[in-house]
């Protein structure tokens, strides 16, 4: 078994989706003669939601799913919870396959593992803010002063203390959210799905959230699979982050390498408007000191500003600020790299420097 | 096929006889009589203890009860105008009230089976696509199919008397309840659902602490149809010798008695003012009340107010 503490908490294996009557001719279509999404739509009537998606969360980690509207990223999202079944392929949560889980323990994961936050809130309108908070205990039968205790520490941590008598309708979007977001974690559910949460507000409350969730998730450290369709969100709040285009992951890495080096023109053109500064860092970007030496003969490296292979960019533009040498990559003792202004100027654009060439993979 | 058949009119040479064979129908409903004699007894006797109870009452603490009941479920206002109903109704003749209650009672059981029946069906087509297909054209039978064709069957089956006219209400006055409350459990918002299920509920959990409370409003609205058409149905049940209001119309229509047709069509106005003000306050939304549960308002938020904690 690989379950417990070591293997991947969600481990998504060869998923496919495709929705309409015939998915299971088309799937088998698929397999064996690889019709791609056009044909599956002209010979089946069928839409492919996922093709083919695998990828790994580990535990306490947060993975963000990026794609525009109609990616299939929603779509993804949903099987990890099997609110919808997928046509082929696995979904393993903490070892175990969630689609062949019998209806009563699948209700048990989903109250007591999987906390949810949706796009749109969908509080339940007719319940208070408390009574929408313990929801998820109350169908699994909790006693009233258990899921009220309980739902009551939830409330507190997203600061709603005060509002627990409150209908939905009664409260501004930001609030409902944090609402949303109460419920979600009030069974300390070991996995949270966000699915597009902050889409929906404004940019100041989006940001406000962000920060709670980001303060929330740091002390709880939740195994967290977050959907956003906005690049800056993904990349301010993931450890990983896959693009997701047309139902496919097109890549799959850490920020900095999603933005350094894109796999290909789709991913290029989302990056292309992201500032490097916090991303990159100088490892990336230097060039290995024997291959300067070579170029630009010994140098007296003495009077150099140093720096560490992981400090970013903006660390080397406030250095390279206050001189005219280049600066010096020191990792431990050892000097293994030199960062000249025109690999900074690259490197904030984004591109290698020619002299670098060759070094940034 | 005979010589005269006239192919532009096809339809005068063809006789399938569908008439005999409904007649056969009749016959056999005749002939098996018995068969319905316990369960007629049964609704015949709760339909008596219904309308014994709201004879028993007397006027004053009848038209109080009312009343407060209307102050409870929709207001004070509405409590007003529901007396004053009640009271014309009292006024219009000295055996008017007596009348009334004889109908109320009638109206009472309709609708109780009719819940009973409608709610259920009404879910299941909400949620099953072709169970909606399927009862669609029989609700729609119901409500267009004039009572008379039916009045005969049911009489030659069950006889004359309360239940016989319980029955003809309930064909008239079920299809709106399941209507509603099938678009009720449609209308409720599929996110919200999505929501309960991601969180573990039971499709049993779904309908009642979800479905069924978001469609509250609606079905209460198809409710307050199906007590209107059965309070229609009182003139025409009338004519298999249900007693009441409706019955002082038919005979002052046999007698050309104008007064008597005003006391008995305007005392069924007055009861289908004071039944529709009461259930749509019933059917006003959480929001609409502010948010207050129904013990907190009206008469009984009065009573209970010493006992609730102020927040």
């Amino acid at each position: 078994m690989i379950s417990g503490e070591g293997g991947p908490v969600i481990d998504c294996r060869n998923l496919w989706k495709i929705f309409g009557h015939r998915a299971d001719e088309a799937m088998k279509a698929v397999r064996e003669q690889g019709l791609g999404k056009s044909d599956v739509r002209d010979r089946f009537n069928c839409v492919v939601g996922v093709q083919d998606a695998s990828f790994t969360v580990a535990r306490g980690e947060i993975f963000c799913i990026m794609g525009l509207s109609g990616s299939g990223k929603s779509t993804l999202i949903r099987h990890v919870n099997r609110l919808i079944e997928p046509t082929s392929g696995q979904m393993m949560i903490e070892g175990h396959d969630i689609n062949t889980l019998p209806r009563e323990a699948l209700r048990q994961i989903r109250a007591e593992k999987i906390g949810m936050v949706f796009q749109n809130m969908a509080l339940m309108p007719h319940r208070t803010v408390m009574d929408n908070v313990a929801f998820g205990l109350e169908v699994r039968g909790k006693s009233r002063d258990e899921r009220h205790h309980v739902a009551q520490r939830a409330i507190e941590a997203v600061d709603l203390a005060g509002w627990e008598s409150k209908y939905p309708d009664e409260l501004s979007g930001g609030m409902q959210q944090r609402v949303g977001l109460a419920r979600a974690i009030a069974a300390d559910p070991a996995i949270l799905l966000m699915d597009e949460p902050f889409s929906a507000l404004d940019p100041l409350i989006r940001r406000q959230l962000q920060d709670k969730f980001m303060a929330l998730s740091a002390e709880m450290k939740k195994t967290t699979l977050f959907i956003t369709h906005d690049l800056d969100e993904a990349i301010r709040i993931g450890d990983r982050i896959a693009i997701m285009k047309d139902g496919v992951l097109v890549q799959v890495g850490t920020p900095e390498e999603i933005v350094t080096a894109p796999a290909d023109d789709y991913v290029a053109d989302f990056v292309a408007g992201i500032s490097k500064l916090d991303l990159v860092t100088a490892a990336r970007i230097m060039q290995p000191l024997g291959q300067y030496a070579q170029g630009n003969g010994p140098q007296d490296t003495a009077s150099w500003p140093v720096a560490r292979p992981e400090d970013k960019l903006n660390e080397l533009v406030e250095l390279a600020v206050g001189t005219d040498d280049p600066i010096l990559i020191v990792a431990g003792e050892q000097p293994i790299g030199v960062v000249t202004k025109r690999a900074l100027l690259r490197g904030i654009q984004g591109r290698d420097d020619a002299n670098a060439e060759g070094k940034a993979a | 096929m005979d010589e005269n058949f006239n192919w532009l009119n096809p339809f005068a040479s063809v006789d399938l006889g569908i008439g005999a064979w409904a007649n056969g129908i009749k016959q056999w409903a005749i002939s098996n009589r018995e068969m319905i004699q316990p369960p007629k007894q049964f609704f015949e006797s709760v339909i008596a203890a219904i309308e014994g109870a709201l004879q028993a009452i007397p006027p004053v603490v009848m038209l109080v009860i009312i009343g407060l009941i209307a102050w409870q479920a929709a207001g004070r206002r509405a409590a007003g105008i529901v007396v004053a109903c009640l009271i014309v109704l009292g006024l219009l003749a000295p055996e008017a009230w007596g009348l009334a209650m004889t109908t109320l009672a009638i109206v009472i059981a309709s609708v109780i089976l009719c819940v009973l029946i409608g709610l259920p069906l009404g879910i299941l087509a909400g949620k099953n696509d072709r169970f909606e297909g399927l009862i669609r054209p029989v609700l729609d039978t119901m409500q267009t199919i004039p009572a008379f064709v039916y009045l005969v069957p049911v009489v030659m089956m069950i006889g004359i008397g309360n239940v016989s006219g319980v029955i003809v209400t309930i064909i008239f006055a079920l299809p709106p309840l399941v209507r509603l409350t099938s678009l009720g459990i449609r209308g409720v918002n599929p996110s919200v659902v999505e929501a309960a299920r991601a969180f573990g509920a039971s499709p049993r959990q779904i309908l009642f602490k979800v479905e069924l409370p978001l469609a509250t409003p609606t079905i209460l609205a198809g409710l307050n149809q199906t007590i209107m058409l059965s309070l229609s149905m009182v003139v025409i049940a009338s004519m298999i010798s249900v007693k009441g209001l409706g019955n002082e119309v038919l005979r002052a229509m046999g007698r050309l008695d104008a007064g008597k047709a005003i006391v008995g069509g305007l005392g069924i106005v007055m009861l289908a003012i004071v039944l529709d003000r009461i259930t749509q306050g019933l059917g006003r939304s959480g929001r609409e009340r502010g948010h207050r549960h129904w013990w907190e308002t009206g008469p009984v938020g009065l009573l209970t107010r010493p006992f609730r904690k102020t927040a």
